[in-house]
């Protein structure tokens, strides 16, 4: 006797199909308005010049989190301009924050409702283990023939990837804020809406703050990852030093790589604590 | 209490149980099943059961029982934080259970401020924008609350303290501000949930005292939760006690130490009341004023209005107890120019010795309010206790 096997996979691919063709428009719609996004982002980042940017940079980190940061931005920056990896990194950095604004936009109103509703709370949860354990790598494969070969597909995979973080946090500073706190609004009679921006959400802040941490270092290394579907920037470095054998320009890609991780996430850091 | 007074809440047959068939474990309540055999046959609580009591406008009243006995249910399901399973609780006309989403929302706004147990504050706002809560909610404008909000902050004594946070701010300290908070909403009744309980001793009496003093400037209708017998003798004008969800009994802190309904209350006044191991010697005052036999009318008048009396116990050159002179029968004898007072003593006033027992000085107090002269063996005044002296003295031996 024979077990016939699942077609599990066909299945899948039937269903993409049939997704990329019904809505092919959605998608070209989609990846037009990204592209530009992109472009425009890009553009202007590109145009200023890089002590410009640094010195940008350095006071942003001086104002939100402390001078040694500052000080650290402008030496790691410096580095990464030294190795010549300058429009690589600027290439990451737009892909970074455009994949993570994506996915917070979409992630804060889905993790509000997953708190509020034990319902959609149940239904989410499995959902987000789904997209988080499944291999990163899988998500550039349907992402091309939605959005073909480039950018957009890379902030595609890097959305999908990065948002279970922020939604997760956002449900969890939400749910954990004590019932003493939403009593006494109720008490006083604050409507659902009053509750939720007067009480929930401002002592929320910090955990969704940390959820957004998490989001920047995913999509960080999600865009690096995204270079084998033809994503610009640091990634692509690294891809073409495997391809050539050249591990000295792979380490200098990959540093440069460590020195935007670590500034992001000091910086994101920071903004959390002094919202505290 | 005398019965003209308004009522300003009426609970009716109230009931609460915790759980998904509340119908089922009420009609065994009815049968006379315990809570215990509910809880056992039903898999439900029963948190409340047919609670009946008036709360009057600008009184203070407090709700005493042990931890599990209901009264955080039974405070809650008066704004309805928690929905009541059974029963009607009606405030200016409104029978709160049955109100809309909207209506609920409006009654709240206008009706109940809450002070809780631990505080509730909010952490991200400063000590004014939490006094300005209540009020927000309700829309009121910008700079009318934070006036409000400021003045009921100096009203319990925070001034200078609006731009800190809670956190910065000791446990007395932010329960200020959780009353702050219910005084600057100026909603009618005042709910206070254990509020005084997670003080430490001393601040907690300072607080009861301050609390007194507001309500006797404002009497505003006060609902008070406690588990402390002798914070409920010192603060309520009456006490509804609970037991397992029931009212065993509604009544004056005197009317519940003389009159105790049953074994449970007696037990529990035994338990925690000290009076029964206190004697008059230790509530008396000493007398500042007495009249000696030989005087005449005016001089006793004097010395009455010199002491702010209406009253004034006469005894012999030995301080041998001889009588009561009063104010208006001392200003007769002025009138009929007598020459003594002795002619016009009363003696129907209380004395005691002074060992006597605490707790039977309180039937004692009749309508007419002399103080109480306590004696010694051979009739010498000693001193004199006055009312508020006894409930003062076991308020204070219940700390101890």
């Amino acid at each position: 006797m024979e077990i016939p096997r699942i077609p599990l996979g066909s299945w899948i691919e039937g269903g993409l199909t049939w997704l990329t063709t019904e809505y092919s428009s959605v998608t070209r719609a989609i990846s037009r308005v990204t592209q530009t996004g992109i472009e425009v982002l890009n553009d202007a980042l590109m145009w200023l010049p890089e002590w410009a940017l640094m010195a940008l940079i350095a006071v942003l980190c001086w104002r939100v989190a402390s001078v040694r940061l500052g000080i650290g931005a402008v030496l790691g920056l410096a580095v990464i301009w030294n190795l010549g990896l300058w429009d690589p990194m600027i290439e990451t950095l737009t892909l970074v924050v455009i994949a993570t604004l994506v996915a917070i936009v979409m992630a804060l109103p889905v993790g509000i409702a997953a708190a509020l509703s034990s319902r959609l709370y149940r239904v989410i949860m499995p959902v987000l283990d789904f997209m988080q354990t499944m291999p990163a790598f899988v998500y550039l494969i349907p992402a091309i023939p939605f959005f073909g070969i480039g950018s957009v597909s890379a902030i595609f995979a890097t959305v999908i990837f990065s948002m279970p973080p922020a939604i997760r946090f956002t449900t969890l500073g939400i749910r954990q804020v004590p019932v003493e706190l939403i009593e006494a609004a109720d008490a006083y009679g604050a409507t659902r809406s009053q509750k939720l921006f007067k009480v929930q959400l401002p002592l929320s802040l910090p955990t969704m703050m940390a959820g957004i941490n998490q989001t920047i270092m995913l999509a960080l290394s999600m865009v690096v990852i995204a270079a084998m579907i033809g994503a610009d920037g640091l990634g692509s470095e690294v891809w073409r030093a495997i391809q050539r054998l050249r591990p000295g320009d792979g380490f200098e890609a990959g540093i440069a790589v460590v020195i935007l991780a670590m500034l992001l996430d000091r910086l994101t850091q920071s903004l959390r604590r002094t919202r505290k | 209490m005398d019965e003209t007074r308004n009522v300003k809440i009426q609970v009716r047959g109230l009931s609460k149980v915790f759980g998904k068939q509340p119908k089922k474990a009420l009609e065994l309540r009815h049968q006379g099943a315990k809570r215990s055999e509910i809880l056992e046959k039903t898999g439900q609580t029963l948190g409340l059961y047919d609670i009946n009591f008036d709360v009057y406008e600008g009184e203070l009243l407090v709700i005493m029982g042990l931890s599990g006995s209901g009264k955080s249910t039974l405070i809650r399901c008066l704004n309805r934080l928690i929905d009541a399973s059974e029963g009607e609780i009606i405030i200016d006309g409104e029978n709160i259970p049955t109100l809309g989403e909207k209506a609920l929302l409006e009654c709240r706004r206008r009706h109940f401020s809450m002070v809780f147990q631990n505080f509730a504050l909010f952490p991200h706002r400063t000590v004014q924008q939490n006094a300005e809560f209540g009020l927000e909610i309700r829309g009121v404008g910008k700079t009318e609350r934070y006036d409000i909000a400021r003045s009921s902050l100096k009203q319990v004594g925070l001034d200078g303290w609006e731009d800190a946070y809670p956190n910065q701010l000791s446990g007395g300290m932010q329960q200020r501000v959780g009353l702050a908070r219910a005084l600057a909403n100026d909603a009618s009744v005042l709910l206070m949930d254990e509020a005084f309980s997670a003080l430490d001793p001393l601040i907690r009496k300072e607080m009861q005292e301050e609390l007194i003093q507001l309500q006797n400037k404002m009497r505003k209708t006060t609902v008070f939760i406690t588990h402390d017998l002798d914070e409920a003798l010192n603060i309520g004008d009456r006490i509804v006690l609970l037991k397992d969800g029931e009212v065993v009994q509604i009544g004056t802190p005197e009317e519940i130490l003389t009159r105790p309904a049953d074994d449970y209350v007696r037990r529990f006044i035994e338990g925690v009341d000290r009076s029964r191991i206190l004697t008059a010697e230790s509530a008396m005052r000493p007398v500042h004023a007495t009249a000696r036999s030989g005087d005449g009318p005016r001089t006793a008048l004097r010395k009455m209005r010199e002491h702010g009396l209406d009253s004034i116990y006469v005894t012999d050159r030995d301080r041998k107890l001889l009588g009561l002179l009063e104010a208006d029968t001392a200003s007769k004898a002025a009138e009929n120019n007598a020459d003594s007072i002795s002619d016009y003593l009363i003696q129907d006033f209380r004395s005691v010795r002074s060992e006597e027992p605490m707790h039977n000085l309180f039937a004692m107090f009749s309508d007419r309010s002399f103080p109480i002269a306590v004696v010694d063996e051979e009739n010498h005044l000693l001193g004199v206790v006055v009312k508020g002296a006894v409930l003062d003295e076991l308020a204070r031996a219940g700390e101890q």
